[in-house]
């Protein structure tokens, strides 16, 4: 099986203190870490698996600059087969909308029979997967955590409400959205990302993939963002300053009456 | 041996008697030979293992810990049967061996063993016998009525080993019972005959067996004789043959792995010997996937094992419940040897050993405190090899979703905790700690001493107090410090023993440097971790000294005196950590301390010195969330309070965060505190200006 997994590279939000910068137009990014994006790095593993499991091949993309280089590599690392780093000065600053298109003139200039993204970006909308199916015209499931290939077609089981499960059946080529907890992605270690230093990483712009202009960069962007901030701290939460004995009595008792025990 | 009356004149069988027993002999040591050449089969597919340096220091521990017994009197009944066999042993070698020889040629003497020492020796080994006879009844008894727990097997581990364990000592007792009555025999024979009798030791065995031979006739003593002969003979063979596929095998390589035993304390084996780092990178696979990725050492280590249970017996982690047992570790590997490298047919191929005979959690189970290998009496290795299987893992990928956080972090951030690096010195801040100001180490600084301050202790609210106590210390004795603040980095101790070498050699490197460029001479730490590493896993960089050395050196010096404790109804209990106790031996300093305290009650604990019980383990071990039925650190608070202590004193960051949890775990909060050394010296140390307050100030704790 061909699987493609698009991923992007975040502020690693366990390692940073994020902070707005002085303009509050974004978050102060001199002493950043990044890192890739959680659920993403769940879809690689789950790829990996089933790779293991069916064979085939799993390729990781990414759209971004050249700094986005050491996530794929970290994948490759890991033990994708092909990275590709699509980079283009005029696919900056696309909305969701933009990414999803670069991504399927990607996809156009392959042949994948199943499409992984992380559920959402830690800076992100959740919403390139569900785009880039209907662009693609596949079918589309998100929040997936299982997946059972058979002939043709996936058994994938979402997450809903409540913690509950249900189980789809999805035909391929599909577009998935991983929820994170699907697998234990493996450890990588320094020593494997040097193993793969020298792999080489195309590269490939918006004429390698007749990416049409009017749909990316920031120009195209519908979605604009005007503002970064903290929100005030609302009066929901009440915090307790009792012993540690009496607060565990308080929390059982406040559990108690909004009905969190039963 | 007396007389022309012996076994190998038998002539009346189908073969004469020299001729049979000359046969048991070729096979018996031909069969022997063949064992434990299929024996040594894996060892020359094993790794490499550069154990041939430094011959006298070598020679030396097998007198001490071989010939020597040194371990066995730290399990006081069963080390001394022990050593009472070993030494039976030893003795009755040359008995043994001309009682074999005198079935071929019946006048054989040992040569050396002829006339008054021939004499002498016969009586010594009598008693030798006879003790060795009675130990074997005496273990037998413990195996089968008193079933001390260690030897116990649990269910996950397989079946019980005391039917085999009996039936070696069975065998060894049928031994001595044959080589008295063959001697008994001999000696009333000579009675009867009115021939010159060698003397039998008085109430020995063989003398027993004499006085009930006595009035025998000569034939029934001509059978008992030869009778005797062929038992001890055949017995002796099939114990030889039989050893090799157990625990017993320890009576042939023990000397062996004692004399390649490690000899430096607190250090780890290199990925590969023999591959320096630069090369690391050519290296296929790291670590220990499959059985062959052991060194020959560590599985003439699985061979050398005598199954006695000591290690798992002080494992906290064992203690804990956790599924780890170092016992097992070594058994396991050993029955895989003998499955996969059989004595009859050929080796079949190796499986991963994680997942076939070893589980995850068992190997991430382990601290590394050292316990198993202070107690074994064969000096088998332990943490040298877990090490490597979690290098295998890691290189596999294979590691709990718990440790990746902390390891990623410490790739990027250079801490566990993913804290900003610019913030690693905010606990010296000016204005944090009084009458202290702390340097930044740079060229210009010059400070003769470097304060290595390492994450915990830099990051940790509670672990700041540490690195400010012992700042306030410095400078209380006048020395001149400085830190490394933001470039310094974790010290790796953890993430090397957790098996990311890598990792670790990237902390290293960029430590070394730092180290390097601050222009220190010296390098001190709070934290025992941090102090194996920069002492064992660290090259050219200056001494490093813990922080408990340094303060009793300048207790010693008259350089700080402390306010009287009296009066404050409080018991101190020292805990050693491990990497300041048994991995390097620091013992004393640290208990010196609280003793120059005028009036502190310091009392010990049962574990204490190279016996310390793990508190937890430090490092990634606190982030590792282990299947265990409770916490170490518990157990060891239970400890200090049966030991009648109301104060533990730890002189190290992660005794104090495991101490410190266990001790509301437990439920002992206002029964139970706990205090680091410096916290303590800090706290207690007669200030230049405070002098005259001192009658007024309790010790804090």
């Amino acid at each position: 099986m061909e699987i493609l997994v698009c991923e992007r590279r975040v502020p690693d939000t366990s390692e940073n203190e994020i902070e707005l910068n002085a303009a509050g137009n974004d978050i102060e990014r001199d002493e950043l870490v990044y890192s890739v994006n959680e659920p993403d790095n769940y879809a690689v593993e789950e790829a990996l698996q089933i790779r293991d499991r069916v064979g085939g091949n799993v390729t990781v993309v990414t759209v971004g600059g050249e700094d986005d280089e050491e996530i794929l590599r970290r994948e490759l690392a890991m033990g994708a087969n092909q990275a590709v780093l699509i980079s283009d000065e005029s696919f900056f600053d696309s909305d969701g909308r933009g990414i999803a298109t670069i991504l399927k003139d990607f996809v156009r200039k392959g042949h994948y029979d199943l499409i992984l993204t992380g559920v959402q970006a830690d800076d992100g909308a959740a919403q390139v997967g569900g785009m880039l199916a209907a662009m693609l015209d596949y079918p589309f499931a998100s929040l997936v955590n299982s997946i059972e290939v058979e002939d043709g077609k996936l058994k994938v089981s979402r997450e809903i409400e409540g913690g509950n499960r249900e189980l789809n059946e999805i035909d391929l080529p599909c577009v998935l959205s991983i929820q994170t907890g699907i697998n234990e992605p493996r450890y990588v270690g320094m020593r494997g990302i040097r193993q793969v230093a020298s792999v080489p990483i195309p590269i490939l712009g918006a004429s390698e993939l007749s990416t049409d202009h009017v749909m990316v960069g920031v120009a195209a962007a519908r979605v604009k963002r005007i503002d970064y901030f903290i929100p005030a701290s609302g009066k929901g939460a009440e915090i307790l300053h009792g012993s540690r004995e009496e607060n565990a009595d308080k929390v059982l008792e406040l559990m108690a009456a909004k009905g969190g025990l039963k | 041996m007396v007389g022309t009356y012996s076994p190998s004149q038998i002539t009346d069988w189908l073969i004469p008697g020299r001729n049979l027993f000359l046969t048991i002999h070729v096979l018996g040591v031909a069969c022997f030979v063949y064992i434990v050449t299929k024996r040594l089969v894996p060892l020359t597919r094993a790794e490499r293992d550069l154990r041939f340096d430094q011959p006298l220091r070598r020679l030396g521990r097998v007198f001490k810990f071989w010939l020597g017994q040194w371990k066995h009197p730290r399990y006081k009944l069963a080390g001394t049967i022990h050593i009472l066999i070993f030494a039976g042993f030893i003795l009755l070698a040359a008995r043994a061996f001309s009682t074999l020889i005198v079935g071929v040629s019946e006048n054989f003497v040992m040569p050396g063993l002829s006339g008054r020492f021939g004499h002498i020796y016969d009586v010594v080994t009598d008693y030798a016998a006879t003790v060795v006879f009675l130990c074997m009844v005496v273990a037998a008894i413990r195996r089968l009525v008193f079933k001390p727990a260690r030897y116990a097997v649990p269910a996950r581990s397989g079946k019980s080993h005391t039917a085999d364990a009996v039936f070696l000592l069975g065998l060894i007792a049928v031994l001595m019972v044959a080589d008295s009555l063959f001697a008994a025999s001999n000696a009333a024979h000579h009675v009867q005959q009115g021939e010159p009798v060698e003397t039998l030791a008085f109430l020995s065995m063989p003398w027993m067996f004499k006085v009930l031979l006595a009035r025998m006739t000569l034939t029934t003593l001509w059978v008992a004789n030869v009778t005797a002969y062929l038992v001890h003979e055949l017995t002796f063979y099939f114990l030889l043959c039989y050893r090799p596929f157990g625990i017993q095998f320890h009576v042939e390589t023990s000397l062996f792995s004692i004399y390649f035993a490690k000899l430096e304390r607190g250090t780890l084996k290199p990925v590969r010997w023999g591959v320096s780092d630069e090369h690391l990178d050519q290296v296929k696979s790291f670590g220990v996937k499959k059985f062959e990725d052991f060194t020959w050492k560590h599985m003439l280590d699985f061979y050398s094992c005598a199954d006695c249970g000591r290690c798992a017996d002080d494992c906290p982690a064992n203690a804990a419940g956790r599924p780890l047992s170092p016992r097992f570790i070594t058994i396991k590997a050993r029955d895989y040897a003998f499955r996969h490298y059989p004595v009859f047919g050929n080796p079949d191929n190796s499986k991963p050993l994680i997942g076939n005979i070893y589980s995850e959690d068992e190997i991430w189970s382990c601290t590394t405190c050292g316990a198993c290998e202070e107690e074994c009496p064969l000096l088998v290795e332990y943490v040298d090899k877990i090490v490597d299987l979690r290098r295998g893992m890691i290189d596999d990928g294979n590691v709990p979703q718990s440790l990746q956080k902390p390891l990623k972090a410490l790739e990027s951030r250079g801490n566990p905790y993913g804290k900003m690096e610019k913030k690693r010195a905010d606990w010296s801040k000016p204005g944090e700690i009084e009458g202290c100001d702390v340097k930044i180490a740079d060229a210009k600084s010059g400070a003769d001493i470097l304060f290595f301050v390492d994450s915990i202790t830099s990051y940790d609210d509670r672990m700041q107090s540490i690195a400010r106590s012992t700042a306030r210390i410095l400078s209380h004795v006048g020395l001149d410090f400085a830190i490394l603040g933001a470039a310094e980095k974790d010290s790796g101790h953890e993430v090397r023993r957790f098996g990311e070498e890598m990792l670790f050699q990237s902390l290293r490197d960029h430590n070394t440097d730092a180290i390097n460029a601050s222009g220190a001479r010296r390098i001190v730490t709070a934290d025992p971790h941090a102090y194996n590493a920069l002492k064992h896993d660290y090259k050219n960089i200056p001494p490093v000294e813990h922080i408990s050395q340094v303060i009793a050196k300048e207790v010693k010096a008259g350089n700080i005196q402390f306010k009287p404790a009296q009066g404050d109804a409080k018991v101190y209990a020292y805990h050693d950590p491990c990497y300041l106790g048994r991995h390097n031996q620091i013992y004393a300093d640290p208990r010196s301390v609280l003793d120059a305290v005028p009036g502190l009650k310091r009392v010990e604990m049962k574990r204490s010195r190279d016996r310390s019980f793990c508190c937890g383990g430090g490092g990634l071990m606190l982030f590792y969330e282990p299947k265990e039925e409770q916490r170490m650190g518990v157990l060891r608070v239970r400890m200090a309070a049966e030991a009648g202590a109301n104060v533990i004193v730890t002189a190290c960051p992660f005794c104090m965060a495991n101490i410190e949890d266990a001790i509301k775990v437990a439920g002992m909060e206002g029964k139970m505190s706990a205090i680091d050394l410096t916290e303590l010296v800090d706290q207690t140390l007669v200030r230049k200006e405070c002098t005259e307050e001192l009658e007024t100030v309790t010790v804090g704790g």
